[in-house]
C-alpha cells in the first residue's frame, strides 16, 4: 500500500514537473482582437501545445501598430497574431518581419497570403466594414434607415453619426481606404466633406460607434459587421446595414517579429494559426477566412455582406496611410467645435 | 575617525594645513547617499526630459540626392545616363519646399518624377540608392543596398522613397503651421482658465463657509470635499455622459448644447481640482490674524468692506496659488478630455493621439514642449506665491475664532450642501450606471459590468496590478523621498550639492504626466541603455509613479524635518552617536505624521493615475486607471465607470486604513507632543 502510495505521489510530481517543464516556454504575442475572444484563442491552441504560454498584448490596431513601430529597435513582441494586414504590411516594409511560410500555408486562399517567399505574413479572417443603427432611438427621432455610404450625407443624420478616427482605429483607416477607392479620391474626400457636417463625433475605436449606437448614445455607428452582431446578440435594438456602394474590409493576419528570442515556438504558433481547426475557430466571429471550404455563416450577420466586399489593394492602404491621414487629420481633427 | 596624528616637531611649527572642516564618516555616508538619490532622480527625469527634448528636434525628410535612376527607351533597353531625384525636381519642379518634410513613416512616390510617366509604357527604369542611409520600397518591400533594380514601369510605380532622420525645427515649423494642432493651445488656455475661475471661486466660498462659520457637519464637508482626490479624473467625465449625454438622466438641462466638448471638460474639471484648490484656501483662511478682525469691528466697517479689506487680502496667496494650481492640473490633464472631449482638441490629448493614433513620436514631443511651458511657468508662479504665504504667520497672531450668525450660516450651509450633492452626485451616477445591466434600455440591476475579463483593457488582474504597484509606490517612494528630503535638510555643508537636489526635487511638479510618459519611451526603450531592462515591467511603473509625485512628498517632507532643530545632529554629533541611528531612533519617529501623508498620498496617486502610465504599461503590468480608459474608449462605458469605482473603493479603504494605523502609530510616536 505505502509503495503504491510513493509510486503514485512519484507520479504526479513527475506529471507536475513535466507540466512545468512543458509550459516552459512563453511568446508575448500582440494582437488587436477583441478581447473577449483572446481566452478562446490560447485555449484551442494550448490544446495541442501545451507547452507554449500565449502572453496577450491586447489594444486597438492604432495601438498595437504604433507600439510595435516604436519597439522598432527593441522589439518586445514575438508574434503577432491579429492584427490588420496594412498594419503587417507597414511592419514588413521596416524589415520587421521574420519570413516564414508555416506548415500548410499551400491550403490557404492565396488571397490570404502574402505574395513575398516565403511570405512575411499570413492572413486568417476578413473584417468588413457595415453600418449599425439603432431602431428603437431612430424611430423616436423619425430617422429612417440608411441604405447607402452616400445617404449618410443626408442632412436627417446631422449630429446623430460616430465613426471611428483613422488615425487611431483600424476600422476607421480602412472606411476611409474604401471610401477613397470606391468614389475615387476627389469624390472620396468629398464625401467625407459631407459626412462631416453629420458627425457627432470620431472614437478612437472601432467597435465604439457600435456599442454607442446599441447604447442608444448615437443612432448610426460606423463600424464592423462583428461588432454589430456581438451587440445585437447581447440584445441591442440594433439593425447590421450593409451600404450598397460596397464596403471596405480588411484582413488579420498572423507574422514573426524578426529577432524574436524564440523563433521556434513562434513558428508552432504559426503553424497553428493555417490550421482548419484555427479557422474554424475564427469563424466563431468572421464570415470570411482563409481556409476555403470551412467558414459557416455567423449568426445575425446580414445577408449580402460577403458580395459586398470591394476588391481592396492593400499596398495602397499601406503606402498611401501617412498621406491619407495627414489629409484627413487636416480636414477634420482641427473643425473642433470650438465656439 | 582615529587616524593617528604624526608626532608634531614643536621646535619648527609649520604654517598649518589650510583649515578645511573634517569630513566626518557620517557626512561621506550621508553626500554618498544624496548622490545616490541625486543619480536617481538624474536618471529617471533629466535624462528621459533630455531623450524627449532632442526628440523633438528630430525631423524626418527626404534626401533626393540620395538615389539615382536611369529610364530605357521605349524597347525597354539602353538606359540613359544615371540622375539622380534631386535633378530631375530640379527639372520638372515636382515639389514644393515643404513636401520634403515628412513623418518617420513618410513614403514619397518615384513615379511623380516623370511628368509623363505611364505604368503601361515598355520603359524600363533602374533605381538605386547613392548613400548607404537611402532607403526606398518597392511595394512593401525595403530596399537599402546600393545597387542598381532594375523594374518594369509597372513595378516602377510601387517605388516609395523613405525619408532620412536629421535635426532641426522642422517639427515645429509643422506643428505652428498646422492649424489642426496649434489651435488646441487655445482651446487649452480657455479650457483651464474657465475651469481655475469656476473652481477657484467655488472652492472660496465652500472653504470660507468651512473656517469662518459656525455652520453643523462641518467634518462631514470636508470628507465630501476631499473625495474626488480617491477617483481617475476620467470618471467624472463617464459620470458626465450618463447625466448628459444622449440618453443622459438630466440631459434637458443642456437646451441642447452638447456635453461632448468645452463643457463637459468645465464641469469634470471643477470637480477634479476642487479638492485641491479647497485645500490650499482652507490653509490660507485658517490662518487669518484675529486681531484684524477685531481692529475692523472697532472702526466700524461693515461685514462687506471687512470682506474686502481683510478676509480677502489674507487669503490672496492662498487664491493666487490654489488658481496656478488648478490651471497646471486641468492643462496637464489627459484622462478628461479623452473621455468627454469629443471633438474639442487640447493639448493632452494631442500628445496621446500623435503617439497613440499616428505613431508620431516626433510631433508627439514637440506638443510635450509646447504643454511644459505653461506648466512650468503656472509652477513658478505657485511656488513663488507660496513661499510669501509663509511670512503671514507672525508669532503674535491670534487665530481667528468664527462667531455664530444665523441667516449667514444657513446660506452657507446650503452652499456646501449643493457643493456636496455635486460631488456625492457625479459618483452616485457612476455607481448606479455600474450596476445597470443595459443602459437605457434594461435598467434592471445586474453585476455583469464587473465581469472586466471579458472587456477590452486589463481585466481584474489590471486592477490587482494597481493595488500592487500603489503599495510598491507607497512603501519605495516614502522611503526615498523622505530620506531624500532629510539629506537635504540635515547634512552639512555641501551646499552646492543640496541645491541641485533641491532643484531636480522640484521639477516633477511641473512635468505633467503625458510628458513624463513619453519622455521614458525615449529614454528607457533605447536598446543602448543599460536601463533598458525595465521597460515593460511593473519597476518601470513604479519608478515613473514616485518620480511623477515626488515634489509634493518632498515638500511634505522637508516642512516636517526643518521644524526638527538642527541641534539634534550637533548633540548626536559630540555624543558620537551615528547620524543614521539618530536618524531611525530620533527623526522618523517624530516626523512619522509627514511620512504617513506621504505614503497614502502616494498610494492614492498611484491608484488614479492614468497620464504618465498610459504609455508605459504592458499587458502583464496593465493597470486598473488604464483600465477604465480603455474600456471608456472602447464604448464600455458601464464596465468603465465599474472600474472607476473600484478605484474609488479601494482608495477610500486605504484612507480608512490609514486613518486607523495613524492613530495607533502616532499614539506610540507622537506621545512627546502632549502636555
Amino acid at each position: 500500500m505505502t509503495t503504491l502510495k510513493k509510486a503514485l505521489t512519484s507520479v504526479a510530481a513527475l506529471a507536475l514537473s513535466t507540466a512545468a517543464a512543458l509550459a516552459e516556454t512563453e511568446l508575448t504575442v500582440y494582437t488587436a482582437i477583441e478581447a473577449e475572444d483572446l481566452a478562446r484563442y490560447a485555449e484551442t491552441f494550448n490544446a495541442t501545445h501545451p507547452d507554449i504560454k500565449v502572453n496577450w498584448v491586447r489594444d486597438s490596431t492604432g495601438v498595437i501598430t504604433a507600439k510595435l513601430l516604436a519597439e522598432r529597435d527593441n522589439p518586445q513582441a514575438d508574434v503577432v497574431w491579429g492584427l490588420a494586414a496594412t498594419s503587417l504590411l507597414l511592419l514588413k516594409s521596416e524589415g520587421m518581419l521574420e519570413a516564414y511560410a508555416p506548415v500548410g500555408v499551400e491550403n490557404l486562399d492565396p488571397k490570404f497570403v502574402d505574395k513575398s517567399d516565403p511570405p512575411a505574413w499570413v492572413g486568417m479572417d476578413a473584417w468588413v466594414a457595415s453600418i449599425c443603427f439603432n431602431t428603437v432611438e431612430a424611430e423616436k427621432l423619425g430617422i429612417t434607415a440608411p441604405t447607402s455610404w452616400q445617404d449618410l450625407t443626408d442632412p436627417q443624420y446631422k449630429g446623430h453619426v460616430i465613426m471611428p478616427n483613422p488615425a487611431s482605429s483600424g476600422t476607421g483607416f480602412l472606411d476611409v481606404s474604401s471610401w477613397l477607392q470606391i468614389f475615387g479620391e476627389d469624390e472620396g474626400w468629398a464625401y467625407m466633406d459631407a459626412l462631416h457636417e453629420n458627425i457627432a463625433r470620431y472614437t478612437h475605436s472601432g467597435s465604439a460607434p457600435c456599442k454607442l449606437a446599441a447604447s442608444g448614445e448615437t443612432v448610426v455607428g460606423v463600424s464592423f459587421a462583428f461588432r454589430g452582431a456581438k451587440s445585437k446578440a447581447a440584445g441591442a435594438p440594433i439593425d447590421i446595414i450593409v451600404p450598397s456602394e460596397g464596403v471596405g474590409w480588411d484582413m488579420e493576419a498572423t507574422a514573426i517579429i524578426a529577432g524574436t528570442d524564440d523563433l521556434e515556438a513562434a513558428q508552432k504558433l504559426v503553424d497553428f494559426t493555417v490550421t482548419k481547426e484555427a479557422n474554424e475557430m475564427y469563424n466563431v466571429g468572421y464570415a470570411v477566412v482563409a481556409y476555403p471550404g470551412v467558414a459557416k455563416p455567423v449568426e445575425f450577420f446580414p445577408e449580402g455582406l460577403l458580395d459586398a466586399m470591394i476588391d481592396n489593394d492593400f499596398e495602397f492602404a499601406a503606402n498611401n496611410r501617412a498621406d491619407i491621414l495627414k489629409e484627413w487629420q487636416s480636414r477634420y481633427d482641427g473643425k473642433s467645435d470650438a465656439q | 575617525m582615529t587616524a593617528a596624528p604624526d608626532t608634531p616637531d614643536l621646535s619648527t611649527l609649520p604654517p598649518g594645513p589650510k583649515l578645511r572642516p573634517k569630513l566626518s564618516r557620517d557626512d561621506i555616508i550621508m553626500r554618498g547617499s544624496m548622490i545616490i538619490i541625486g543619480l536617481y532622480l538624474v536618471a529617471t527625469l533629466v535624462f528621459p526630459l533630455y531623450a524627449m527634448l532632442s526628440k523633438s528636434f528630430s525631423t524626418f525628410t527626404y534626401n533626393l540626392s540620395a538615389y539615382e535612376v536611369q529610364v530605357s527607351d521605349e524597347a525597354g533597353v539602353n538606359f540613359s545616363d544615371p540622375v539622380t531625384f534631386a535633378e530631375l525636381d530640379a527639372l520638372y519642379g515636382v515639389l514644393d519646399e515643404g513636401d520634403l518634410i515628412a513623418g518617420s513613416d513618410g513614403r514619397l512616390g518615384a513615379a511623380q518624377f516623370f511628368p509623363d510617366f505611364s505604368f503601361r509604357s515598355p520603359v524600363n527604369y533602374r533605381i538605386r540608392n547613392l548613400s548607404p542611409e537611402g532607403r526606398y520600397l518597392i511595394g512593401s518591400d525595403l530596399e537599402s543596398s546600393l545597387d542598381w533594380v532594375e523594374l518594369d514601369s509597372n513595378t516602377f510605380r510601387r517605388v516609395q522613397l523613405r525619408p532620412e532622420q536629421s535635426f532641426g525645427f522642422g517639427n515645429f515649423q509643422t506643428y505652428f503651421s498646422t492649424p489642426a494642432l496649434s489651435n488646441s493651445i487655445k482651446n487649452s488656455v480657455f479650457i483651464a482658465t474657465v475651469s481655475t475661475i469656476i473652481t477657484v471661486t467655488l472652492a472660496f466660498w465652500f472653504a470660507f463657509a468651512l473656517n469662518r462659520s459656525c455652520m453643523r457637519f462641518k467634518g462631514v464637508f470636508r470628507l465630501i470635499a476631499m473625495a474626488p482626490i480617491l477617483v481617475p479624473s476620467l470618471l467624472p467625465g463617464i459620470a458626465l455622459v450618463y447625466l448628459f449625454g444622449n440618453q443622459g438622466m438630466l440631459k434637458e438641462l443642456l437646451f441642447g448644447a452638447s456635453i461632448y466638448g468645452p463643457i463637459g471638460i468645465i464641469i469634470g474639471s471643477v470637480f477634479f481640482t476642487f479638492p485641491h484648490a479647497f485645500l490650499i484656501i482652507s490653509t490660507a483662511l485658517s490662518i487669518s490674524d484675529a486681531r484684524l478682525y477685531e481692529a475692523a469691528t472697532s472702526l466700524r466697517a461693515s461685514p462687506w468692506r471687512t470682506f474686502w479689506t481683510v478676509t480677502i487680502p489674507g487669503a490672496r496667496y492662498g487664491l493666487v496659488s490654489a488658481a496656478f494650481v488648478v490651471f497646471n492640473l486641468v492643462i496637464t490633464d489627459f484622462g478628461l478630455p479623452k473621455v468627454i472631449g469629443g471633438q474639442y482638441n487640447v493639448l493632452a490629448v494631442d500628445i496621446y493621439k500623435q503617439v497613440i493614433g499616428q505613431q508620431n513620436f516626433q510631433m508627439g514631443a514637440v506638443v510635450s514642449v509646447v504643454l511644459v511651458l505653461p506648466a512650468i511657468v503656472a509652477f513658478a508662479i505657485d511656488r513663488f506665491v507660496q513661499s510669501k504665504q509663509v511670512a503671514l504667520l507672525s508669532a503674535r497672531s491670534v487665530p481667528y475664532e468664527a462667531k455664530p450668525n444665523r441667516k449667514a450660516d444657513w446660506v452657507l450651509f446650503g452652499y456646501s450642501c449643493l457643493i456636496g450633492i455635486f460631488i456625492i452626485g457625479m459618483l452616485a451616477v457612476c455607481q448606479f450606471a455600474a450596476l445597470v445591466k443595459f443602459w437605457p434600455y434594461d435598467l434592471s440591476f445586474s453585476l455583469n459590468n464587473y465581469d472586466f475579463n471579458r472587456m477590452d483593457g486589463g481585466g481584474w488582474a489590471a486592477y490587482f496590478n494597481s493595488i500592487k504597484m500603489a503599495l510598491l509606490t507607497a512603501v519605495i517612494g516614502t522611503a526615498v523621498i523622505f530620506f531624500g528630503a532629510y539629506l537635504v535638510e540635515k547634512s552639512n555643508g555641501f551646499k552646492t550639492g543640496r541645491s541641485i537636489f533641491q532643484m531636480f526635487a522640484m521639477l516633477p511638479m511641473a512635468i505633467p504626466g503625458m510628458v513624463l510618459g513619453l519622455a521614458y519611451i525615449f529614454f528607457f526603450n533605447n536598446p543602448e541603455n543599460p536601463l533598458n531592462a525595465i521597460y515593460g515591467t511593473m519597476t518601470i511603473l513604479v519608478v515613473c509613479t514616485i518620480t511623477h509625485f515626488y515634489t509634493v512628498s518632498h515638500l511634505t517632507a522637508s516642512t516636517a524635518l526643518q521644524q526638527m532643530d538642527r541641534e539634534f545632529e550637533s548633540v548626536s554629533s559630540s555624543l558620537k552617536q551615528p547620524t543614521l541611528k539618530l536618524f531611525g531612533r530620533v527623526t522618523v519617529p517624530v516626523c512619522m505624521p509627514a511620512i504617513l501623508d506621504i505614503s497614502i498620498y502616494m498610494f492614492v496617486n498611484a491608484m488614479t493615475t492614468v497620464s504618465a502610465v498610459v504609455f508605459l504599461y504592458a499587458p502583464a503590468t496593465a493597470l486598473a486607471s488604464i483600465a477604465v480608459l480603455n474600456m471608456d474608449d472602447a464604448g464600455d462605458i458601464a464596465p468603465a465607470a465599474a472600474m472607476g469605482m473600484m478605484i474609488f473603493y479601494t482608495n477610500a479603504v486605504a484612507r480608512i486604513i490609514h486613518l486607523i494605523a495613524s492613530r495607533g502609530i502616532l499614539g506610540r510616536t507622537q506621545a512627546w507632543r502632549q502636555r
